[in-house]
């Protein structure tokens, strides 16, 4: 059920991932296409930031929406096991033909690739789609480009979901999304080189592993750090902040202590030694080590990591709201959560999935019990009341023009 | 009639190529001569403000990058021609009836992806791979060396990627000296080195001067090698406009850099032109 010897899962994530995939050409490719309509006006945007949504948003948009029997969902690649059980069991159950296509490698890429589209009220094909609390969420929210759900069809996500989801930063209430998974940002080390145990976000500024210590280079994930290391809540910081935030990691910086700010290639960095300690998703460390035997540790810091969720939404203009919004309360079915989690290893907003699992490791032998409860009892899956007290959400931009500044504070550390 | 069609075929045979160029190549190039001058972000739209501002921040803010580009193109440039010059040499006037066979095997790597041919350097360089390991265990080296992450890893890279572009232009040159001219160098007494010196090189140098060309343009452009081989501290432009454009979705900084580098690589070229004497550059790329 769980062969050990695939490709590692965080691998091909990261190779998929890769800043120099397709859709780098993809992006640059449909720039060029807006070309002649960009020479002539501009780059049409949608800004109308909004604070508050109407309160009839959710009646007027759902007033005239049907059933059509089948739904397009855009994914990230690995995120769901690929014979997609819990989809053929949506299917079974309502008839609802599902498309399921890993399109979403990066959020930058993909709000930039659907914008065009959304903004001229077109539909992008897809009518569920899964997306991380980062900028480009703000990005969508303030551009009106996400459906208000109605939470009228979202019973399983009323009885299931952790209760904390409702009070995030970036979409108090769910008005806009439900959490598909999340994951922890925090630190990963290999035991082996550092014999001492790691606790602390001060850390990664121990002068003793000069060189040998990575960092994230998203912005948001690096400044986040700077923040959390500089006292500072991320998700509370103000512009006055940030330049603290970035004056920490630039001290880390000049101190020859980072080695490279890495993306997802980080856990072949630290496979292969370039690094012995760095900014870690807590996913990644725990299938580094399902596949590859590696005993990595994975600590959220003491003084606080972050976590991020990936959300699904429903686009604006998609064309089968009703059903997508079935599909996404039927992965919070129990069962369906549980299985989502078993096979993805991120952190599962559903916390009675994790009795569920224990249950489906009662019933196992072997190998594959002992996966299963490994999973289950994985802090970095379902993390206690401990760890969510130490977990902080990332910066939420209110404008556009804030993500800008932003950006540019903590660019020119990642630029070197 | 016929005068007409006369008159009309270069037009006509001119125009596939012609739109082509226009379609792919003058309409984004004006696009982003567009974006380069306009104001925004990518939520509320980019608008055409004629904002040379953009300009002056983007080098302000990333001239150290600029500057280490062209400082690696360079020095790739030269080490590429103290590298390929002996090979193309040697192709050229010992390669015999073989010389097709070894002007194949110099292209040989490049059947495999570029990007795969970079990501192996890095399993062979990296600090506990294949080839440092064994060195550090035998105490050769110090547990903290490193050869990716520097300069010098970068610039080995775009050496080796570059290496073809600056064999075949010297070779096709060389190949073309006549053998009789160096015989009578020869004849006339010259010594083998004074014959290289007066005769072959400067009749190599349009090769050299193609291969510069062919290898200095994309090695200072270049971000793949950095990216892969590199750390931090070796952040190329070409790395920066990517990242202006496709995570920070900044258009406009991000055209402006590119159409900077596209004017300091352009009056690079001519200077270099003027400097080795060649009146037309493009007859030269062309010969």
């Amino acid at each position: 059920m769980f062969p050990t010897n695939k490709p590692d899962p965080s691998l091909l994530r990261g190779m998929t991932r890769s800043r120099l995939g397709r859709r780098d050409a993809l992006r640059l490719g449909g720039l060029s296409a807006m070309g002649a309509f960009l020479a002539a006006c501009g780059v049409e945007g949608k800004g109308k930031p909004q604070a508050s949504v109407a309160p009839d948003a959710v009646a007027k948009f759902w007033a005239d929406k049907t059933q059509n029997g089948k739904v397009s969902f855009a994914g990230w690649p690995l995120y769901m096991d690929p014979k997609k059980p819990e989809l053929k069991k949506f299917t079974q159950k309502t008839g609802i033909q599902v498309t399921y296509d890993e399109v979403i490698q990066e959020m930058a890429p993909w709000f930039a690739k659907v914008q065009p589209q959304l903004s001229a009220g077109q539909s992008i094909g897809y009518d569920v789609m899964v997306i991380t609390n980062s900028s480009q969420f703000g990005q969508f929210r303030d551009s009106g480009f996400l459906a208000p759900l109605d939470h009228a069809k979202l019973p399983n996500y009323a009885a299931n979901a952790a209760k904390s989801y409702a009070t995030s930063s970036y979409d108090p209430g769910n008005v806009f999304s439900i959490p598909y998974a999340s994951g922890i940002t925090g630190i990963a080390y290999d035991p082996r080189k550092i014999k001492e145990p790691i606790t602390k976000l001060s850390d990664l500024w121990n002068p003793k592993y000069k060189g040998k210590v990575g960092m994230f280079r998203d912005l948001q994930e690096l400044g986040n750090f700077g923040l959390l290391a500089a006292g500072i809540d991320p998700a509370r910081s103000t512009e006055a902040d940030w330049q603290k935030g970035a004056a920490k990691l630039k001290e880390q910086k000049e101190a020859g202590i980072v080695r490279n700010y890495y993306d997802q290639a980080y856990v072949d960095a630290l496979g292969k030694g370039e690094v012995w300690m760095t900014m870690a998703w807590s996913g990644d460390i725990f299938q580094k080590n399902v596949s590859d035997g590696t005993n990595f540790k994975f600590v959220i810091p003491e003084d606080g990591g972050t976590i991020w969720t990936d959300n699904m939404t429903i686009p604006v203009t998609a064309e089968n709201p009703v059903d997508a919004i079935m599909l996404m309360d039927f992965l919070y079915e129990l069962e369906n959560a549980t299985t989502l989690a078993e096979y993805i290893n991120y952190v599962c907003p559903v916390p009675a999935a994790q009795a569920q699992m224990k249950k489906h490791a009662a019933a196992q032998t072997g190998e594959d019990k002992a996966y299963l409860l490994s999973v289950a009892e994985s802090p970095l899956v379902f993390p206690g009341e401990a760890e969510y007290k130490r977990l902080h959400y990332y910066v939420d931009f209110n404008t556009a023009e804030e993500k800008k500044d932003f950006e540019r504070v903590f660019q020119p550390i990642v630029l070197g | 009639m016929d005068r007409v069609k006369r008159t009309l075929t270069p037009y006509l045979l001119v125009l596939p190529g012609g739109l082509w160029l226009l379609l792919f190549f003058a309409v984004p190039m004006a696009t982003m001569l567009s974006l380069s001058l306009q104001e925004g972000d990518i939520v509320n739209g980019f608008v055409f403000t004629g904002h040379w501002q953009n300009y002056v921040d983007s080098i302000s803010a990333y001239q150290t990058q600029l500057i280490r580009s062209l400082v690696y193109g360079a020095i790739t440039s030269v080490i590429l021609i103290v590298l390929a010059f002996p090979v193309a040499y040697w192709i050229a006037f010992y390669g015999g009836k073989k010389k097709a066979t070894y002007l194949f095997l110099i292209l040989l790597p490049f059947f495999v992806s570029f990007v795969l041919r970079t990501i192996s350097w890095r399993m062979l360089l990296t600090d506990d791979g294949v080839l440092l390991h064994p060195l550090k265990e035998a105490g050769l080296l110090p547990a903290g060396f490193q050869v990716l992450g520097t300069a010098g890893a970068v610039i080995s890279g775009l050496v080796y990627s570059f290496l073809p572009f600056m064999v075949l232009p010297i070779y096709v040159a060389l190949e073309r000296i006549d053998p009789r001219v160096v015989e009578a160098a020869r004849d006339l007494y010259a010594s083998p080195l004074t014959s290289f010196r007066k005769i072959i090189f400067p009749l190599a140098l349009p090769g050299v001067f193609a291969g510069v060309l062919m290898t200095f343009v994309p090695a200072t452009s270049d971000y793949v090698n950095s990216e892969l081989l590199g750390s931090s501290g070796t952040t190329m432009i070409g790395q920066v406009i990517q990242s202006q454009f496709l995570s920070n979705s900044d258009y406009p900084s991000a055209s402006a850099l590119s159409f900077t580098l596209m004017a300091v690589l352009l009056i690079g070229v001519f200077a270099y032109a003027r400097a080795l004497g060649t009146e037309d550059v493009m007859k030269v790329a062309a010969r």
